[in-house]
C-alpha cells in the first residue's frame, strides 16, 4: 500500500551525503492556490519532504506566525476536505514524499482511522499529531502505527535520554527533534546545545532525525545539516510568502536547500 | 473495578495527556510531587493552616430563607465560598498549587484568567510566597473585568493581554500554554479549572474537595440528613467539581451542573460544551468541546466571563456520560435577573456566574423540578461584575 517514500528519500540522502530540506506550509495560507502553487514549487526545487500542515484554531505549540498562518487559512475556509484536495492535486505531478502535520483534534473531528485513510488515498506519506506524545493514548498510538502512513514523533530538548530512545524507536520515517524548549517561529541565532543534543538523538535513533523550530536562514540550516539528517523550516517561510509571495518564498526555499547542500558533514557520517 | 485517574490520567475515556513533548518532563515532575506532598504530614498541616487563617475556612453553609420564599423551595442552603479571601473558590487552588510549585523550586508562576478571580487568587498566592506572577488575559474580559485587573496589579502581578482568537478565556490559555512551553525549566502553569493535561484536572480537583467536604458536614449537623440536591455552576466546572467530589458516592444526592446557554442552546452563541459539545481534544485532554465538523473549536459566549470557555473538564464529561451528574444550562438573560435578585433577597452579590446556577434553582423550583434540601455553591462575589452589569441595563 505504502510506496515509502520517506524511507526511499532519506536512504537516497544517506548515499550522497546531503542533509535533507523539510518545509512545512500552512494549508490554505493565505488561499488554497497560495498553497497549490507554493507545493509545486517546493516539490520542483527539490524538497526531500514537505510538512502540509493542517490549521487549527488553537495552535498551542505555535508561535505568532503559525498562529497567523493557521488563523489566516481558516478566515479564507480552508477545509480538511481542501487540505487533503490540494494534496491529491500534488500527487498528481510529483512523487515528493508528504508528512501531515497537524494538532490532534482535527483527526479525532473525522475520526483518526478514517482521516488517515484519506490522507494516504490522497497521497500522504506520513502523519505527524503535535500533541500526541508518547504514551499519552496506546491505542491511538498503535492504530497509527499501524496505519498506511509513517506514524513522525517528536522529541523535545526537555525529553530525558530512556524516552528519547522509545521515542526514536517508535517514530516512523524519521524523528522530529525540536531544536529549542517553545513554540515554533523564526529567531535570530541557533542554540550552543543543539549539537550536543541533536547528536544523542542520532546516536539512538534508528530512524533520520530531522531538526526544526527556530531554523530559519541558510546559516541556520547549513548548520542544522552538519548535525542532523534534514532540517525543517516553517515559520521563516511563511514571513516570506507573506512579504514576498509564492516566489519569494521559493526564492528562500531554494537559498536553504543550496545551503543544505554545501553543508559540511562531519566525519563519522562518511 | 474503577480505574485509579492518579495513575491511569483517565475519568473513563476522558482526561489524558495530550500536550507538545516538551512539557512532559513537567507534568511527570508535578504528578510525583504531588503524590509526594499528599503524603507529607509537614505540608497537609501547612495547607491546613493557610486554609484556616489565610484564606477564612470553614466558609458559612447559610441557609437562604428568602430565596426559599421566592424560589418556593425549602430549605436552600448556599455555600459562601464567595466568603473565601480574595472572593471566590479559586483561591483554594492557588494556595495548594503554588505550595507544590515551591516544593518543586519553581520561581515563576504563570496563569490564564477569564473573569479574573483566579488571575486575582493566583497574584495572591504568589504575593504571598513571594514568587513572580505573570496571568494571561484575553483582552475582551480585560475589558469586562477591569477591576480585577487593577487588583492583580496590586498583588504584583504582570497581566498580559491576549489579542488572539475570541480574546476571552481559551486564547488566554493558549498563551498560558505557549509560555509553559517556552519556560518549563523554572516555571509551574497554575491551572484554575479541573482542566488541562493530567495530572491538573485530579490536582485542582482535589484542591477544591475542601468545599463539598465543608458542606457534607455542614449539612449533616444542621438537617440531620444528606441534601436532595447540589447546585453548581459549571464553565471549566472546578467549583462545582469541589462540591460534587463529596457527595459523589452519595447516589441519593442530585448533582447539578449548570452550563451558560449564553444567547440560547442552538443559538451558537452558548458556552454549554456538554449539552451542545461532542468529545474532542483541546489544552491537553480529551473532554466534551464546542467545535465544527472539521475540529475547529467553536467560539463560546456567555455574559460571565468565567464560564466563556468551549471545553470543561473531563471527569464532568465522565460524569455526563455515566450519568451520575445532570448539565442542565441557563441562558445571558436569566443569570442576570438571578444576579440582580439575590442582593435584594440576600444582602449578597454573586458573581455572574455563580447567578447561573442560582437562576436554575429558581426556575426548577417554579416547575417543581427540584427536591429539597438544596445546597447551591455560592461560588464568588459579584464585585467584579457591578460595572458590567450596570452597562447592560442602560
Amino acid at each position: 500500500m505504502s510506496h515509502d517514500r520517506i524511507g526511499a528519500r532519506f536512504a537516497e540522502l544517506a548515499v550522497v551525503g546531503r542533509p535533507g530540506f523539510i518545509p512545512y506550509v500552512t494549508a490554505g495560507y493565505p488561499t488554497l492556490d497560495h498553497t497549490r502553487d507554493l507545493l509545486a514549487g517546493l516539490a520542483e526545487l527539490g524538497s526531500d519532504v514537505i510538512e502540509l500542515g493542517v490549521p487549527f484554531s488553537d495552535p498551542m505549540a505555535d508561535g505568532p506566525t503559525i498562529q497567523r498562518s493557521s488563523q489566516g487559512a481558516l478566515d479564507a475556509g480552508t477545509t480538511v476536505d481542501d487540505v487533503l484536495g490540494v494534496l491529491a492535486e500534488l500527487r498528481g505531478a510529483s512523487e515528493v514524499p508528504v508528512v501531515i502535520f497537524s494538532y490532534l483534534n482535527p483527526l479525532y473531528a473525522r475520526g483518526v482511522e478514517t482521516f488517515v485513510r484519506e490522507a494516504a488515498e490522497a497521497g500522504a506519506d506520513g502523519i505527524l499529531p503535535t500533541d500526541l506524545p508518547l504514551g499519552a493514548d496506546p491505542a491511538l498510538e498503535t492504530r497509527l502505527l499501524e496505519s498506511p502512513l509513517d506514524f513522525v514523533r517528536l522529541i523535545a530538548p526537555t525529553t530525558d535520554p530512556a524516552r528519547v530512545r522509545q521515542i526514536a524507536r517508535s517514530s516512523q520515517g524519521f524523528v522530529y527533534f525540536i531544536a529549542r524548549t517553545g513554540v515554533t517561529g523564526a529567531r535570530a541565532a541557533l542554540r550552543n546545545e543543539l549539537a550536543r543534543e541533536a547528536g544523542a538523538v542520532r546516536e539512538v535513533s534508528p530512524v533520520p532525525v530531522a531538526v526544526g523550530f527556530g531554523v530559519s536562514t541558510p546559516e541556520h540550516a547549513r548548520a542544522v545539516g552538519t548535525v542532523a539528517d534534514a532540517a525543517v523550516v516553517g515559520s521563516a517561510l511563511v514571513n516570506r510568502l507573506d512579504e514576498g509571495g509564492v516566489d519569494g518564498a521559493l526564492a528562500l526555499a531554494g537559498e536553504l536547500r543550496a545551503a543544505l547542500a554545501a553543508s559540511p558533514r562531519s566525519a563519522e557520517d562518511g | 473495578m474503577t480505574a485509579n485517574p492518579a495513575t491511569t490520567g483517565r475519568f473513563g475515556p476522558y482526561g489524558g495527556r495530550y500536550v507538545p513533548e516538551t512539557l512532559i518532563p513537567a507534568l511527570d515532575e508535578l504528578a510525583a510531587a504531588y503524590a509526594e506532598a499528599t503524603a507529607d504530614a509537614a505540608f497537609l498541616a501547612e495547607a491546613d493552616d493557610l486554609a484556616s487563617h489565610y484564606i477564612g475556612r470553614p466558609t458559612p453553609l447559610y441557609r437562604a430563607r428568602r430565596l426559599e420564599a421566592a424560589a418556593g423551595v425549602t430549605p436552600i442552603y448556599l455555600k459562601r465560598e464567595d466568603l473565601n479571601h480574595t472572593g471566590a473558590h479559586k483561591i483554594n487552588n492557588t494556595v495548594g498549587q503554588a505550595l507544590l510549585a515551591r516544593r518543586m523550586g519553581k520561581p515563576r508562576i504563570i496563569a490564564e484568567t477569564g473573569a479574573g478571580q483566579h488571575g486575582v487568587a493566583t497574584a495572591t498566592a504568589c504575593a504571598l510566597f513571594d514568587m513572580e506572577c505573570v496571568v494571561y488575559m484575553g483582552t475582551e474580559d480585560v475589558r469586562r473585568q477591569s477591576l480585577n485587573v487593577y487588583r492583580m496589579e496590586l498583588l504584583g502581578a504582570e497581566v498580559r493581554p491576549v489579542e488572539s482568537g475570541t480574546r476571552t478565556l481559551k486564547d488566554a490559555t493558549n498563551e498560558a500554554l505557549r509560555d509553559w512551553v517556552t519556560n518549563v525549566r523554572d516555571t509551574h502553569y497554575i491551572i484554575g479549572s479541573v482542566v488541562g493535561p493530567h495530572p491538573f484536572p485530579l490536582i485542582v480537583r482535589d484542591f477544591q474537595a475542601v468545599i463539598g467536604r465543608e458542606a457534607r458536614r455542614q449539612i449533616l449537623k444542621v438537617e440531620g440528613r444528606l441534601p436532595a440536591t447540589v447546585v453548581a455552576c459549571v464553565g471549566g466546572g472546578s467549583n462545582a467539581m469541589g462540591m460534587f467530589h463529596a457527595f459523589a458516592a452519595d447516589d441519593e444526592v442530585a448533582l447539578i451542573g449548570v452550563e451558560a446557554a449564553g444567547e440560547g442552546l442552538g443559538s451558537g452563541r452558548s458556552s454549554a460544551s456538554l449539552n451542545e459539545g461532542r468529545p474532542g481534544v483541546l489544552h491537553g485532554s480529551l473532554s466534551y468541546l464546542l467545535q465544527d465538523a472539521d475540529g475547529q473549536i467553536a467560539p463560546a459566549h456567555s455574559v460571565a466571563a468565567g464560564l466563556d470557555y468551549p471545553g470543561v473538564g473531563p471527569e464532568h464529561a465522565h460524569l455526563h456520560d455515566s450519568g451520575r451528574a445532570r448539565y442542565v444550562s441557563v441562558g445571558d438573560g436569566a443569570a442576570e435577573r438571578a444576579f440582580r435578585k439575590l442582593p435584594a433577597l440576600e444582602g449578597i452579590i454573586p458573581a455572574l456566574e455563580t447567578a447561573h446556577a442560582l437562576a436554575w434553582v429558581e426556575e426548577a423550583g417554579r416547575r417543581r423540578e427540584i427536591e429539597a434540601p438544596v445546597v447551591i455553591c455560592l461560588s464568588g462575589r459579584g464585585d467584579k461584575d457591578v460595572v458590567h452589569v450596570s452597562s447592560l441595563s442602560q
